[in-house]
């Protein structure tokens, strides 16, 4: 089992196997993508409230949903790259943070440009919108810092434990809609309870949250691999690497 | 198709969102393509200047 991990956790393994695996995941993301879009603008019914307006949330609420979850992902490597100091832990924290940013950004925008025509207003510093603006902030913080820090594993564990105090922003803005009174809506889509729309405009929402997920993975695993070659110029795995690429 | 483009007169605000959406992905995907081959090159440079210091040394 450990020999297991710490296969799955080196460079030039991790390097070679997310070569292989980011065809696969365009392929997936694009049929994903192409559906949630038709879905979303085409099939779904305009909304009896909001018109056509509504149809926002189908990058609004995946947006949304992806910023919650690369910050909670980013945390578990935060852990792990705290307690067994896997290296490959800390590469993966360090190349979420742009993507959680960017899927922060794209919620908080358009949730705006829902919001104009919606409540009369661009902006307004209630619970839901200034926690996950917040969120953005985190996100630069984890990447500023980590730019500042010229060592490497000590930007990590510097980063690791910053990610890890700001977990207790994610309930905040989770709970935001319940605890306080909000120009936000309540939650469309829950767990628990029976969703709340037709499964018409319910259907392309799931797939582009999932589309998204996978978009998450592509860019993680782009990221990654270029952060492998520039912390580790000098390695042996990335002399093989440089010398096929030559051949090829 | 006129009337799709109108989006019930919510025409700047849905096109918007859905354009940043398209600008964000294709930003994500790109940007770290474009390093990746950079980073590779640098790192390829900076082995053939190892070999060199080696040889001379």
């Amino acid at each position: 089992m450990m020999k297991w991990i710490h296969t799955m956790a080196s460079s030039a393994w991790f390097y070679r196997f997310s070569g292989k695996m980011i065809p696969w995941l365009m392929a997936i993301f694009t049929v994903l993508f192409v559906y949630g879009l038709y879905g979303g603008l085409v099939t779904a019914p305009a909304d009896y409230q909001q018109g056509d307006a509504f149809r926002i949330i189908y990058i609004h609420v995946p947006a949304a949903w992806m910023s919650l979850f690369i910050y909670i992902v980013m945390a578990v490597y935060a852990f792990i790259a705290l307690v067994w100091r896997i290296k490959l832990a800390e590469v993966l924290l360090i190349s979420s943070a742009p993507i959680g940013a960017a899927f922060t950004f794209l919620a908080l925008v358009t949730g705006s440009l829902w919001g104009k025509p919606m409540w009369g207003t661009w902006w307004s510093w209630d619970a839901r919108l200034t926690s996950e603006l917040l969120l953005l902030f985190l996100y630069w913080g984890v990447i500023g810092l980590y730019a500042a820090i010229e060592d490497k594993r000590t930007a990590s564990r510097a980063v690791s434990i910053l990610t890890l105090i700001g977990v207790v922003n994610i309930p905040i803005i989770h709970y935001s809609v319940e605890w306080w009174n909000t120009l936000h809506q309540g939650s469309s889509v829950t767990l628990t309870d029976k969703p709340s729309m037709p499964i018409e405009m319910l259907m392309p929402l799931l797939v582009m949250a999932t589309a998204f997920k996978v978009f998450y993975a592509i860019s993680l695993l782009l990221r990654t691999r270029s952060e492998l070659v520039e912390r580790e110029p000098n390695s042996k795995w990335l002399k093989q690497v440089i010398e096929e690429n030559e051949h090829e | 198709m006129s009337e799709f483009l109108y989006m019930g007169g919510y025409a700047f605000h849905v096109w918007t969102s859905y354009a940043l959406a398209f600008v964000v992905l294709f930003i994500n995907i790109v940007g770290p393509i474009v390093r990746h081959r950079k980073m590779l090159q640098s790192a390829s440079d900076f082995q053939q200047l190892n070999e060199v210091m080696s040889d001379d040394a």
